[in-house]
């Protein structure tokens, strides 16, 4: 086993060795430009991009014509949200998101509203799902765009897309999701499912970073965008810009790896997550998980340790890469936003640690893992007045804190 | 982030760790800081109240490691000093001392309260023994 172990594969994945391979003769030996009409060296790398384009529509149950090509999700993001704000104005002007999105869509929606736009933020419930009651009642003639994720990138759960798909049809309303962390790990068919535009990123289900599409429905409905980048016209002129072929040969080739291998991958990951997960809550007490745990990625365990803080947790494992919604390790000094909308409180979005387990973890991994953190966790609660104090029967809630 | 070396010896080896009896007459306790903050201190020291000096010291620390380096840190300094010398501990002292980064200077500050606190527990206790003494002489 080798060490350090990257346990943090919501962040990002490394590129499956299969997927490197096929890219590498796109750098050198296939360079043309897709766009070259002229010439063999345009026409073989616009073959790799629509095969590639096949390999992505094979894996969401869509058709190629249906894949725009990006720079990764936060652009797809930004192309679905502002394209169908601009192209359906005339309409209406409302969409509907919720609070525990990505930033690429939480901030792509505040600067929309800077421009006219009402957004709704739909609260969720403490298991992260959003209530679909709410959203029924959330829209109104002016909506136009309704916007949830497909699985959350911090907690993972998994939302209940097909019913807010039929919700939004019912309604005459778009239905775009964001789906980087589901697409290559759980099932997705834009048919089944009923969705209108999906963003997808590469370097989340091993393929390279620096591309990602996004699909578009071209039937039943036939949804328009209007172009964000000016340019040649490229993508059907839904976004302009020179082909990443090498990019997009890499994420064709992980599109289709993963369908090959999802259902057996998913048993693996699954394995995994629930050793991880048996050993820490059999040996450690006080420890809850963040999000509901039968709507979930296989591959995620988020979970706080209470009276332990995430950053010196960290600092006790720095042989494991994994994340944590502790204030410290985040840029703006808050804590994870996505806990706190689970309503548990700020101490426990302190204290918690985001697991992601990927292809290329082991079981030895895992144990090693979970041992590690048993160990660090129990040091650190003889460290912690508020373990003691908990242990001495004090209601911490209760107490008045001489907070600076 | 990248730790100093002090911070990390003393988050690996934390030194006196643990709890004095808050109930007796010379232990000051200090408790500062909020869980939904990340980051809640206790310290305490015992005092010998003939000299006035600072026989022992301990901690505890919930927060990030330089929170635990800072607390670690202080209950070093304050053992043998007199309660006067102890409050003249800055938090500036405790920044150069571990190289904390400007983002972790409020560790630092709260280490101070938490000195600030304990001592002014341990004072508040004696006056209330003093007072009672003098009540019991009349």
């Amino acid at each position: 086993m080798k060490l350090p172990i990257y346990m943090d594969n919501h962040a990002t994945t490394p590129t499956d060795p299969r997927v490197f391979d096929a890219m590498k003769p796109y750098f050198t030996d296939v360079f043309g430009n897709a766009a070259s009409r002229n010439h063999s060296f345009g026409w073989e790398a616009e073959e790799a991009v629509e095969k590639a384009r096949k390999q992505i529509a094979d894996l969401i149950g869509a058709t190629p014509k249906e894949i725009v090509f990006t720079s990764g999700a936060t652009e797809s993001n930004n192309l679905a949200l502002k394209g169908i704000a601009e192209m359906y104005a005339e309409r209406g002007n409302h969409i509907i998101t919720q609070v525990i999105e990505h930033k690429a869509v939480l901030d792509t929606c505040k600067r929309l509203e800077k421009n006219g736009v009402r957004i709704t933020y739909l609260p969720v419930r403490q298991d992260g799902l959003i209530d679909l009651d709410q959203l029924r009642a959330a829209i109104t003639d002016k909506t136009i765009l309704i916007s949830i994720m497909y699985a959350n990138n911090e907690i993972g759960v998994v939302q209940p897309v097909k019913d807010i798909a039929k919700i939004a049809k019912e309604r005459g309303v778009l239905f775009h999701t964001d789906a980087v962390q589901a697409v290559g790990k759980i099932p997705v068919n834009v048919i089944a499912d009923g969705i209108d535009v999906l963003s997808l990123s590469g370097h989340k289900l091993y393929g390279p970073k620096g591309v990602g599409a996004l699909y578009v429905r071209r039937r039943n409905p036939r949804v328009q965008i209007t172009a964000q980048m000016d340019g040649g016209g490229h993508e059907r002129g839904m976004r302009s810009g020179t082909l990443n072929v090498p990019g997009i040969v890499g994420l064709g080739a992980a599109c289709e790896i993963a369908r090959r291998e999802m259902a057996e991958e998913t048993k693996r990951l699954s394995f995994l997550r629930d050793k991880l997960q048996d050993k820490l809550t059999q040996e450690l007490d006080e420890v809850y998980i963040n999000g509901s745990l039968e709507h979930r990625l296989p591959n995620n365990l988020n979970i706080s340790f209470a009276y332990v803080e995430g950053e010196s947790l960290l600092m006790g494992i720095n042989d494991i890469a994994v994340s944590s919604g502790s204030a410290c390790t985040s840029a703006t000094l808050e804590p994870s936003y996505v806990l706190k909308a689970l309503g548990a409180g700020d101490d426990l979005a302190h204290s918690s640690i985001r697991f992601g387990i990927g292809r290329f973890n082991t079981e030895e991994e895992v144990d090693y893992v979970a041992d590690k953190v048993i160990d660090v966790v129990r040091k650190l609660r003889e460290l912690s007045p508020l373990y003691e104090m908990a242990k001495e029967g004090v209601d911490l809630s209760k107490v008045v804190w001489a907070a600076h | 982030m990248a730790y100093s070396d002090k911070v990390l010896d003393h988050y690996n080896r934390p030194r006196n760790v643990g709890s004095l009896d808050k109930n007796s007459h010379d232990v000051g306790t200090g408790m500062v800081g909020a869980p939904e903050c990340g980051d809640v201190m206790k310290l305490q020291v015992k005092v010998n109240p003939e000299t006035g000096i600072i026989e022992d010291a301990k901690f505890k620390t919930f927060g990030c490691g330089s929170a635990i380096a800072s607390s670690s840190l202080a209950t070093e300094w304050l053992k043998g000093k007199t309660v006067d010398q102890a409050l003249e501990i800055k938090n500036t002292d405790i920044v150069n001392e571990l190289s904390l980064p400007p983002v972790k200077i409020h560790c630092s500050v709260l280490a101070e309260d938490a000195i600030k606190a304990a001592i002014g527990d341990y004072k508040k206790k004696q006056q209330v023994t003093a007072k009672a003494e003098t009540v019991a002489v009349q």
